[in-house]
């Protein structure tokens, strides 16, 4: 079995609890006009521009993006950061793109995390059949979970898919006990507006399990990655929340949610 | 921002300012005094022990006593805070030296023309040709020299003392009376033995007295000269006070402290003297100072003579005394391997009680205090953690790091003490260690460890390419191990280099052991030896091997740049043929001009050391047995034993411009890598990684390594981070690592990453909501990441 990967990286510390080993899967069905890793969208592996200095002297290099790796692979990866595991209570983050979208491969990684003792959390969209999400939920505890925008029209507008099956799969994984932390990209004049985040606040605190929101806010980072693959970056890049607007967001989410983290 | 300011009191803050606008002079009080003694005894037939306590005490006698305004811990080596004395019957500076030792841009100390008219006119002519200096290099070997000017090694004994050594908890039990006490009982002792060297013995304990009553001399000076002050005080309250000092100076350093503030006053008039007998390395030590003085703090505040305050307002008068005295100024290659104005007094806390408890206690929260709130250069400060020590001690600790002053550095008193017994100390002496100077393992209070030099493991591997001869200097000077190019296996190449290094280790041997002995023969240290167990018992010198243990240290350095170097090899040359040895050695050869894509191949297309890949770190562990196995276990001079450290201080850049080109793919004269760190930027998968890398080489066979990680200050924005900081350190000391340092960067480190990219590969930034590395950010958010930088630790 394997399975698309476009990178795995160590010492992740915004990925869930403890130091983590984050696994980023490449593909993904949604195509969110911020998307700040524009890298893992597609379903192949592609050529991304790198720069390799050498004094004075920049080399520009085409480095594929998207390595076929076997269940084995991965693992021997993951193993290596056992220790740190258990001394951080951490363990490995699925991401992606979506992990959801390769789910037998990724259910082949949670089962051998878990013979293990690996502890694991995947980081998704919520864009999955829910028969999927039912057979991944046996292996997972913990879920990072995009809300995006309240409003479907909007959703299917700026990530090109519906929120319905995004909205009903919270509602499966809570029913099944499952840990979830809410992450909420913060985009300029897409997502920000109070209309939205009143919106997801009213989907958030249907359930009291939730004890955890993520406020991402956005950041211009992936407008260089665009440049290096040769794509258009669409949103204003060189806009910055101010301090006293993130602190205005997070008490309105505090006033439902125990841990409100801007950032992860 | 970082210190604390409002925590001092006004006369702290006074002082503590004082200490940082002082400006570094040389002085030359002592070396005139000590020229005034030598002339004095000029016929007499005094031995060299008895000569030096003498110096000593004349020294002490009649060099200016320093009180400054509103101190409460007094003594100073120089005339003043800063004003740093020269020892010219170990180093003799010539006016050329002075000039440079002035005006050099880095590290300079001012000389005034009194000084140069002192020296011209009396101690230059004095001392030429019969310093410690001049000695011990016309009895070095052509061999050595050849190596030594080559930059093959380095020698700490050729300008300053031996000392790299630690006060014990006895030290704070104990006045020098007591002290004196225990020399009599064992010259009463020696007269009961048929000890062929009675003789010398008796010389060297009787010189240990003269010195111990120096000291309590030198104290009452003290005493006298504040009552003086204190008689025309006006202030009722600092008048009250001067009395209290002077008392203080009168009890200790002859008699046991009894209170938190004589202990203080005790340990420094205790450590100007061994700063001035001579200019030992790393000055000396307090050593574990929040166990020293527990007792006394928890005695005095169940009797109400403490308060938390007061104690605090002692240990922050106690690190401004530190500040103002910088090492001695240094020269040469000396200069250039420790280039620093510290002198490496490096305060523990934490760590295991005798019976092996978690020895963390109230004092030692309030000592972390100090630390965060002084800020100063010196003291240096550690924390040691055991599996013992509870998270929130580290914790605290790693907010103070966060802050970017790179203190304190954290130390695995697990691994110092396995290092200790594996080395044959009893479990007490063990547990009663640490690291001092920058990360060196030792039992304090009963082991000599002496730094001999640091050792370019990478220079080996240049002469071994270039079959024992020096392709900068085209100078035949080591062994002829074979021409390369016919080599057919990497093993070979392996061989080649494993014989190499052996003969320059060798040749470095031979030469501690000459040193060695001409400075137990012509430097003995009685105030030292009074110090350090079992010296008195043994009648014997600490340098001339009377500690209970005595060991060398060579330090290795460059490990991170001999893994990529040999594994860039063994790649290109030998598995994948992508480069020959014969190309590989012209390019070499060529500093890489017209060599770009070869360049390119061997810096980005070879594993690097620190990213835990076994096929490179395999080279490292090699390296790191064969030079252990060089050294190990080979006895010195004087019944010790040579071992091996690696740390580089500032000498990995000066071995780095002694060498050419590597295959690594370094330039000629660029910086090799420091301590067992990855080289600067090659380590791309992060901190987990670093440390399953380093922990790869045994670091309980070593006397300490060193590990320095790079974050931005962005990164310790929240306690969750702090805790996931923690938990790296824990995770690094389970695999027995030695030593961490967390090197928060600033933004003028930012700006130089910006400059420099394919140095700062490793370079993690919080960004925003996550982090990510410096190189992977575009132009205009690390412009962004640097002006919030700048805006946060303004």
């Amino acid at each position: 079995m394997n399975g698309l990967v476009f990178d795995i990286r160590h010492f992740s510390v915004h990925d869930g609890p403890g130091i983590r080993t984050t696994v980023f899967f490449k593909g993904c069905p949604l195509k969110c006009t911020w998307c700040h890793n524009p890298e893992s969208q597609l379903c192949e592996a592609e050529t991304m521009e790198t720069t390799q200095p050498l004094g004075d002297n920049k080399l520009i290099v085409n480095k594929v993006v998207g390595n076929l790796m076997q269940v084995d692979e991965v693992m021997n990866e993951l193993k290596k950061d056992s220790l740190i595991f258990d001394e951080s209570k951490g363990g490995v983050t699925f991401s992606g793109g979506e992990p959801m979208a390769q789910p037998e491969f990724l259910l082949e990684l949670l089962k051998a995390c878990k013979k293990l003792e690996l502890h694991t959390a995947v980081d998704t969209s919520g864009f999955a059949t829910e028969s999927v999400i039912k057979r991944i939920t046996q292996y997972s505890p913990l879920f990072l979970y995009d809300l995006k925008l309240a409003n479907d029209k909007e959703h299917k507008h700026y990530t090109g898919v519906s929120n319905e099956l995004v909205l009903r799969n919270l509602a499966t994984l809570i029913e099944l006990g499952k840990e979830v932390f809410i992450r909420i990209p913060l985009i300029p004049s897409i997502t920000d507006s109070t209309e939205n985040l009143v919106g997801l606040r009213k989907i958030i605190v249907k359930y009291p399990s939730i004890k955890r929101v993520d406020i991402l806010p956005f950041h211009s980072i992936a407008k260089g990655k665009y440049e290096r693959l040769g794509r258009k970056f669409d949103v204003n890049a060189n806009f910055n929340y101010s301090n006293e607007r993130l602190a205005e967001i997070k008490a309105f989410f505090s006033e439902h949610v125990e841990n409100v983290l801007i950032g992860g | 921002m970082y210190s604390k300011l409002s925590n001092m009191t006004p006369r702290i803050l006074a002082l503590r300012e004082q200490s940082l606008n002082a400006v570094n002079i040389l002085s030359h009080e002592r070396a005139l005094l000590v020229t005034q003694f030598y002339k004095s005894i000029e016929g007499k037939d005094l031995s060299t022990p008895i000569q030096r306590a003498l110096a000593f005490a004349y020294i002490l006698e009649n060099k200016s006593i320093c009180i400054n305004d509103g101190e409460i811990i007094v003594g100073e080596r120089g005339p003043a805070p800063k004003a740093t004395p020269t020892y010219p019957e170990v180093c003799l500076h010539s006016l050329a030296d002075l000039e440079l030792i002035s005006s050099r841009p880095k590290v300079s100390y001012k000389v005034n023309d009194e000084t140069r008219r002192v020296y011209a006119e009396t101690i230059i002519p004095f001392w030429k040709g019969k310093t410690q200096r001049d000695i011990i290099f016309e009895n070095l070997s052509i061999g050595w020299k050849d190596a030594y000017d080559a930059g093959m090694f380095t020698e700490f004994l050729e300008q300053r003392a031996p000392g790299h050594t630690v006060a014990g908890k006895k030290v704070f039990r104990m006045g020098m009376n007591d002290y004196k006490l225990e020399i009599q009982r064992a010259i009463e002792n020696l007269k009961h033995q048929n000890d062929p060297s009675i003789s010398e013995k008796l010389e060297e304990l009787k010189a240990m007295k003269i010195a111990a009553n120096a000291l309590i001399a030198f104290a009452h000076r003290y005493a006298n000269e504040i009552e003086n002050i204190a008689q025309t005080e006006k202030n009722i309250n600092r008048q009250q006070e001067l009395f209290e000092i002077a008392r203080v100076c009168r009890k200790v350093p002859a008699n046991a402290p009894e209170t938190f503030h004589e202990t203080l006053q005790h340990y420094w008039f205790i450590h100007v003297g061994i700063i001035t007998e001579l200019n030992p390395w790393d000055s000396f030590n307090p050593g574990r100072l929040d166990q020293h003085l527990f007792p006394f703090y928890k005695q005095e505040l169940e009797l109400g003579t403490l308060t938390e305050e007061s104690a605090k307002e002692l240990l922050h008068a106690f690190w401004v005394k530190f500040n103002n005295h910088p090492a001695p100024p240094k020269m040469g290659v000396t200069a250039l391997e420790s280039n620093t104005y510290t002198d490496f007094a490096l305060i523990n806390v934490g760590g295991v009680n005798e019976d092996g408890s978690d020895a963390v206690n109230d004092l030692t929260y309030i000592i972390l205090d100090v630390i965060e709130e002084m800020r100063l250069l010196q003291p240096s400060s550690m924390v040691q953690v055991s599996k013992k020590n509870p998270d929130r001690f580290v914790r605290r600790a790693v907010r103070i790091a966060k802050t970017g002053f790179g203190q304190p550095s954290f130390f695995n008193t697990d691994a110092i003490i396995q290092q200790l017994l594996s080395q044959g100390k009893s479990i007490t002496d063990a547990r009663n260690g640490g690291a001092s100077g920058c990360v060196e393992t030792g039992a304090f209070g009963t082991e000599a460890y002496i730094l001999t030099g640091y050792f370019n493991l990478n220079k080996v591997l240049e002469l071994t390419l270039n079959n024992g001869s020096d392709p900068s200097t085209g100078k035949q000077f080591g062994l002829q191990t074979g021409n390369v190019s016919n080599f057919k296996t990497f093993n070979e190449l392996y061989a080649a280099f494993e014989k190499q290094l052996n003969y320059f280790i060798d040749i470095k041997i031979e030469g501690c052991k000459t040193i060695e002995k001409l400075w137990a023969a012509r430097m003995p240290v009685p105030l030292m030896s009074i110090l350090t167990d079992d010296c008195i018992a043994n009648a014997t010198d600490y340098n001339a091997g009377g500690a209970r243990y005595n060991t060398r240290y060579i330090q290795g350095v460059g490990l991170g740049s001999i893994t990529d170097n040999l594994t860039a090899i063994k790649q290109h040359v030998f598995e994948n043929k992508t480069v020959s040895m014969g190309t590989l050695l012209e390019a070499l050869r060529a500093n890489f001009e017209g060599f770009d894509s070869i360049r390119q191949q061997l810096v980005y297309e070879t594993p690097k050391w620190g990213n835990n890949n076994n096929a490179t770190d395999q080279h490292a562990v090699s390296v790191f047995n064969s030079f252990y196995n060089s050294v190990n276990g080979k006895p010195t001079a004087n019944g010790g034993v040579f071992r091996i450290n690696m740390l580089p201080t500032t000498c990995h850049v000066y071995f780095g411009s002694k060498i050419g080109a590597m295959p690594d793919g370094r330039l000629a004269k660029e910086p090799l890598s420091e301590g067992i760190s990855p080289v600067q930027g090659a380590d791309h998968k992060g901190p987990t990684m670093v440390i399953q890398s380093a922990a790869k080489i045994d670091h309980i066979k070593t006397g300490g390594t060193l590990l320095n990680m790079k974050f931005s200050p962005n990164f310790f924005k929240n306690d969750e981070s702090i805790d996931k900081l923690v938990s790296l350190i824990r995770s690094y000391f389970r695999m027995d690592g030695h030593h961490m340092q967390f090197n928060v960067v600033n933004a003028s480190t930012l700006r130089e990453a910006q400059k420099h990219p394919e140095k700062y590969r490793d370079l993690i930034v919080r960004v925003a909501g996550y982090s990510d590395y410096f190189n992977d950010l575009n132009d205009a958010l690390q412009n962004e990441i640097i002006r919030r930088t700048e805006h946060e630790s303004a």
